[in-house]
């Protein structure tokens, strides 16, 4: 990979396009979904070209994002399992929402939040997805007892909400966390992003580990 | 929304705002008195043939219940119980299933797209297939199990109660075709008192559980049920014992969708909040340094913290 | 039906026993509830299965198919037993006190006269002890041991509720409840109405089951008033019609009785028609037959009938046989004796028993003409269509000609409904395609075969060459035309006594009172005198007004005979004239006529205490408990088990089925056991069906869409029959592979001891229209029919019925 001086590679161009299709899969899985959530956003269907078009498209929308980010899972798994780090990580919070970082332990590729995020976007996509199936009448409506399609369309709109909330979090974080974006966008941090907010991934570069 | 004084809409689905509330209109309903159904199926021919149904052929299933349920192109069917209590004295107990016209309807309730589901004045729960989306939350909203969606066209149909008939001053086809008059129509208050000498009736005739089924769960209904059994509704086909809407249908379409926006919004401007107070979590001139220094120099040791 | 549909409104108690109304007379059955509801009335239901009537029922009962007459003479039993009958009416309007001849008796399930080499009945014992004057003896104090309800009494002595119990399967109890609901209307203001159909008439004993029930009404002063009567309800809207006009092979219109080969004249055939009274001063109606023939016989064959030639008495057919009934005309035909068979607005294929013989049969004949609307199994009887209508055409050398006619929507004219009115319907639209009404279809084959004789003569051409064909489009005679011809006009002027003319020459009659014997009147049917007057067309009236909305309407289209809404209404009042009921008065005696809503069924000024009966009809013009020797099988009602029985007959076990039915020799070995078959099927229809038409209609193939038949409980779980699963009815003459509905309606019945099982037929499906194939229950049902109409024992006979795999589609 080109290395550009003073930049921390993060993101191959794979995973970024894997991440930005996600992204966008969840944005149209959003905004379809809650114009079907509340009247008062019924007109973001009409982006999809109406009511039906968004009723009919969304859970197709679901189907790519289960499959875009199980590719996105498997990818980034293995740096978001969970350590004693981050315990006191998480213990130390307010001095991270007070930009205080130096009071926190290094931190791997990830910190606990993002952890938090992978895996709360990892759980409510397996049960958007499964609560989808149950209520997606144009293919499953004989499958399940209404009873049972209530406590499904239920746990889908909590479990939607939950994910916009992790979305806006992680979106938030990486807005407010500088430098974060460009990893993404670039694929590449600087070293001074990554000294900040990595340490422990940083040296583990600087050891040639990665 | 232009013709929801016309039409005498009372509430619409997934709509915001109070629809015009000036003109009156008596409330109807239709009575099915069960003890003097024979289970003819007019009703349900009379259906197809006013409102152009013609369902699929099915085979036979092992019961006079054809088609078998209620479909896109089955607005009422009769279904029929064979109900032999201890003592022995079999009772063939046969009910017109179909839309019950609930004052508080739950279809109405779930239905995400504006407009899709309508009350009228006169209390008809009706279906405007040109807003509906086909998403089958009216499904899931109702408590009697009465709308389907099509596979054809995904779109959800159910009994209109002939709500172009009824606004022409016409009976439904179903009443007009009942040859024992066990369906009548009229205004809610007749229908209920009508029901009242009905019941009394069936009480001189042994039946001392006789009532009027106007269940309360859902408001009352427009479609009401004389049965020799009130005190038990499932005995026919499974009418529900005391419908309502369902806890988590309200849970969902009642609480949880404002509680859910507002804690999103709570969300982003907490964010907001946080960067105005907090400000951006900044990479500092010395970070860059430090950074390229590691890089540089390798990884020295991590350093102890706290 | 001797009363109106609307007249069920006033019954007290209904009866439905031999039929199922709500489902197949579900529009009519509006009035039973109506009487339910308004009057308090209690319905109810004796019947094998628990039907679509029962379920609305107050009391259901069930009943072995095939044992009415036993439960109903239990019935009367009971009622003289408990003493609860009309005392008053019984004396005075029936012939309870009329003494029976010494010689007729009954002996081990025969009546006196029975030939066991001839297989019928001398009925000349069947009669009355006459007295010099030739009047019947009678015995007002009912004391005199041959009094009909003294022999009546001994009769039905055997029909215990034990026996009944032991005969019909109906439990004791139960039984004993129907007896006391039926008998809390022998009360003068009370009333019973029976509802009946095919449930009575399709048995070997089915004239005997109605009569029977007659007679129960009788002994309840029933006959004649509002809410009383006998009521028949047709099975077709104009079947009531077919048999007014003289369908039948015995009959000519107006009941009518065709010629024999006995009565070579017309002096003789007269003489055993011409009823002369039994009792002083008694009207006899029947002695006007004369008129009636005469009319008929002017209007059949015009100026070419004369005074002369016996207004062409020999140009009659003379029958050799009983009747040309249906069952005889098919083994006829199987035995190569009939060659030709016009068949219009008719399916036997579908229809008549044995469908195996009537397709054999009509495959031997040389041609057959259908006409009907619809594509029929009988106009496709030749093509294969696998196992519902095996068939190899190759063999088959019939020449079928399909005629399509016009649907009843399609052309004017009339149909009679069961209550006997007239009604006129009009056109509505022009029939499809090349259909073309029947009127024209059946001119165009006479005046062809006319044509024929005028050019090439033949064997005895003039009742071909005479008939009166005096239409304005001789092509297409119209149905007014018709319609005034049925109702008959004056040919010359009709004076009075006086020499007045009462009505001029080519005026239309105002009813059958006007007609002569003497050639001055024509008259195509006697009883439809007045349908169509000089005032216009009386069936095409529309007035609905109906006096002290008692259901009669008396301006609602016609009704026959003399527009009377009610028969026999004379015995709505007392002998001195008073209602029994005055709450539901139909007519009185005003003092110096008999006045009401009704048209008297007695002469209008007829004084009440003249000692005239009201049953003018009958010639000693009284309501007959003992049916003299009109009827083939006996003056008294008798249980016999019908033709396929799984039980011996426990009353006369030697003489198990009725004696004088007719059974011809090869359909007496197609007769099934009860060790192969040991079940008891019966056939039915379903309010979702009419017959074997709406099998071509979307709608109603949704509403059923597939043959079926129904199986109790009990019985699919001893032979591992599923819900909905495929079995194999079979009877001795052939089987039907359907899917079973396992029902809780059909229960076992315990008869004298061991249970019967009881298997349903719903008839509707064929292999022609919408709905899927079927075989038809004809299939199974045996070739047998009453001893007095012929109609084929479809309630009751053998089957045997097994769980078989799914048939290959």
């Amino acid at each position: 990979m080109r290395r550009e001086r003073g930049a921390v590679p993060r993101y191959t161009p794979l995973a970024r396009a894997n991440h930005w299709l996600t992204a966008a899969l969840l944005i149209l899985l959003a905004l379809s979904g809650l114009s079907m959530f509340h009247p008062g956003l019924f007109f973001l269907s009409h982006l999809f070209g109406g009511g039906e078009a968004a009723r009919a498209i969304h859970p197709w929308f679901g189907v790519v994002l289960l499959a875009s980010f199980a590719l996105l899972f498997f990818r980034f798994v293995g740096d978001n399992l969970w350590s004693r780090d981050d315990t006191r990580w998480m213990g130390a919070i307010r001095s991270v929402m007070a930009n205080e970082e130096e009071k926190v332990p290094e931190v791997d590729r990830y910190n606990a939040g993002q952890k938090l995020v992978f895996w709360g976007m990892t759980w409510l996509i397996l049960i958007l997805f499964f609560s989808g199936l149950v209520i997606w009448d144009a293919y499953f409506a004989t499958y399940t007892a209404i009873e049972t399609k209530r406590i499904a369309v239920l746990v889908h709109s909590v479990a939607a909400a939950a994910i916009i909330w992790v979305w806006i979090v992680h979106v938030y974080a990486s807005l407010w966390v500088r430098g974060t974006v460009r990893g993404m966008m670039r694929g590449s941090v600087t070293a001074g992003w990554a000294w900040r907010h990595h340490r422990k991934w940083l040296r583990a570069m600087a050891r040639g580990e990665r | 929304m232009a013709n929801e004084q016309s039409l005498d809409i009372v509430r619409r689905s997934a709509s915001t705002g109070d629809p015009p509330d000036i003109r009156k209109e008596q409330q109807v309903a239709k009575l099915i008195d069960v003890s003097r159904c024979i289970g003819c199926k007019a009703c349900q021919a009379a259906c197809m043939e006013w409102n152009n149904l013609r369902p699929e052929m099915e085979h036979f299933e092992g019961s006079y219940d054809n088609p078998a349920d209620l479909n896109p192109a089955t607005w009422t069917l009769m279904r029929f119980t064979e109900y032999e209590p201890e003592d022995g004295h079999l009772e063939w107990l046969i009910r017109k299933d179909g839309c019950m016209h609930c004052a508080d309807p739950g279809c109405l309730k779930a239905c995400p797209a504006p407009g899709a589901i309508v009350q009228y004045r006169n209390g008809i729960v009706d279906f405007i297939s040109e807003a509906c989306i086909g998403c089958g939350y009216c499904v899931k909203g109702c408590p009697f199990n009465i709308p389907r969606v099509s596979k054809v066209d995904h779109k959800s149909y159910k009994c209109s109660l002939c709500s172009d008939r009824v606004s022409a001053g016409l009976e439904p086809a179903c009443v007009k075709a009942c040859p024992t008059g066990a369906i009548l129509f009229g205004t809610k208050e007749d229908m209920t008192q009508w029901a009242g000498e009905r019941v009394e009736d069936l009480k001189s005739r042994g039946y001392a559980h006789a009532g009027l089924y106007d269940p309360q769960g859902v408001g009352g209904t427009h479609v009401m049920y004389v049965l020799h059994h009130a005190d038990r509704p499932s005995l026919y086909a499974g009418l529900p014992d005391k419908p309502k809407i369902d806890p988590l249908v309200q849970a969902w379409k009642g609480v949880f969708k404002p509680v859910a926006l507002a804690a999103l919004a709570a969300t982003a401007v907490a964010g907001f909040v946080h960067w105005v107070v907090r400000g951006p979590n900044e990479v500092q001139p010395e970070d860059e340094a430090a950074g390229r220094k590691m890089l540089d120099d390798g990884p020295g040791k991590p350093e102890a913290k706290q | 039906m001797t009363n109106t549909w609307q007249d069920i409104k006033n019954a007290d108690v209904i009866l439905v026993m031999g039929g199922n109304a709500a489902e197949a007379h579900p529009c009519g059955f509006k009035w039973v509830i109506e009487a339910k509801i308004e009057r308090g009335a209690k319905l109810v239901v004796v019947d094998p299965r628990f039907t679509r009537t029962a379920s609305v029922a107050d009391f259901y009962t069930p009943i072995r198919p095939g044992t009415d007459i036993a439960f109903l003479n239990g019935v009367i039993r009971h009622l003289l037993a408990k003493d609860a009958i009309q005392h008053e009416y019984v004396r005075a309007y029936t012939n309870a006190a009329l003494i029976v001849r010494e010689d007729f008796g009954f002996t081990d399930g025969l009546f006196s006269g029975w030939s066991a080499e001839k297989h019928d009945y001398d009925r000349t014992s069947w009669a009355y002890e006459l007295d010099d004057d030739g009047y019947a003896k009678i015995d007002p104090t009912l004391q005199h041991p041959r009094c009909v309800i003294n022999l009546l009494k001994h009769h039905v002595d055997r029909y215990t509720p034990e026996m009944v119990e032991r005969i019909c399967g109906t439990p004791k109890a139960k039984f004993l409840a129907v007896c006391d609901l039926i008998a809390g209307t022998a009360a003068p203001d009370r009333t019973l109405t029976s509802l009946f159909a095919l449930g009575w008439t399709q048995h070997s004993v089915g004239s005997q089951n109605i009569r029977t029930m007659a007679m129960v009404q009788l002994l309840l002063g029933n006959i004649g008033l509002s809410g009383g009567g006998m009521n028949a309800l047709r099975g077709h809207s104009n079947i009531q019609g077919l048999t007014d006009l003289g369908l039948m092979s015995e009959l000519m219109p107006g009941y009518l009785a065709m010629p024999k080969d006995s009565e070579p004249t017309l002096a003789d055939y007269l003489k055993t028609r011409t009823y002369k009274p039994l009792r002083p001063g008694q009207v006899s109606y029947w002695q006007n037959y004369k008129k009636f023939f005469v009319s008929l016989q002017k209007s059949v064959f015009g100026a070419a009938a004369t005074a002369e030639n016996d207004w062409a008495y020999e140009w009659l057919p003379k029958l050799d046989v009983p009747m040309y009934d249906v069952l005889r005309a098919f083994e006829l035909m199987a035995n190569g004796k009939m060659n030709g068979y016009i068949c219009q607005g008719f399916n036997p294929q579908q229809a008549f028993p044995n469908r195996a013989k009537v397709r054999s049969a009509l495959g031997k004949l040389k041609w057959l003409v259908v006409m009907d609307p619809l594509q029929t199994e009988t106009a496709s009887f030749w093509q294969d269509h696998g196992p519902q209508n095996p068939s190899d055409p190759a063999k088959i050398a019939t020449e079928v000609f399909a005629l399509p006619t016009a649907c009843f929507a399609e052309d004017p004219g009339s149909l009679t409904n069961s209550a006997r009115w007239v009604q006129w319907h009009w056109k509505a639209a022009d029939p499809p395609g090349e259909a073309k009404s029947d009127n024209a279809i059946i001119a165009a084959i006479f005046r062809r075969v006319q044509a024929l004789y005028r050019k090439d003569g033949g064997t005895f051409p003039e009742p071909i060459l005479n008939l009166s064909w005096d239409y304005l489009d001789p092509d297409e005679p119209q149905a007014d035309e018709i319609a005034k011809e049925i109702n008959g006009r004056a040919l010359t002027d009709l004076k009075d006594a006086g020499g007045g003319v009462l009505v001029h020459a080519g005026r239309q009659l105002d009813g059958f009172a006007q007609l002569r014997d003497d050639g001055s009147t024509a008259c195509g049917c006697w009883i439809y005198s007045g349908c169509y007057t000089e005032h216009g067309n009386m069936m095409a009236r529309r007035d609905a007004a109906d006096p002290r909305e008692q259901g009669l309407a008396p301006h609602w289209a016609f009704a026959w005979p003399a527009n009377r809404r009610i028969m026999y209404n004379r015995a709505s009042a007392d002998p001195a004239g008073k209602p029994w009921n005055p709450e539901k008065a139909i007519i009185a005696w005003n003092g110096t006529r008999w006045a009401g809503i009704d048209v008297p069924d007695f002469g209008p000024t007829t004084k009440p205490d003249s000692g005239v009966g009201p049953f003018i009809m009958n010639q000693e013009g009284l309501g007959r408990l003992f049916a003299l020797d009109k009827m083939r099988d006996g003056p008294f009602p008798e249980h016999y088990e019908p033709f396929e029985s799984p039980v011996p007959n426990l009353l006369h076990p030697k003489v198990a089925t009725n004696p004088a039915a007719r059974v011809f020799a090869d359909d007496r070995k197609a007769f099934g056991d009860a060790a192969k078959f040991p079940y008891v099927g019966t056939t039915y229809r379903l309010t979702e069906h009419f017959h074997f038409w709406t099998k071509h209609a979307l709608a109603n193939a949704i509403l059923q869409p597939e043959e079926f038949c129904e199986i109790g409980e009990v019985l699919a779980k001893e032979k591992g029959i599923g819900q909905g699963g495929w079995v194999r009815v079979s009877s001795n003459r052939d089987h039907v592979i359907c899917k079973a509905y396992v029902t809780k309606r059909i229960k076992p019945m315990l008869v004298d001891g061991k249970p019967v099982h009881v298997i349903g037929l719903p008839l509707h499906w064929g292999f022609t229209g919408v709905a899927r194939k079927g075989y038809g229950a004809n299939t199974l049902t045996p070739f047998v029919g009453d001893a007095n109409t012929q109609t084929p024992e479809f309630k009751a006979f053998l089957v045997n019925v097994e769980p078989v795999p799914a048939p290959v589609a």
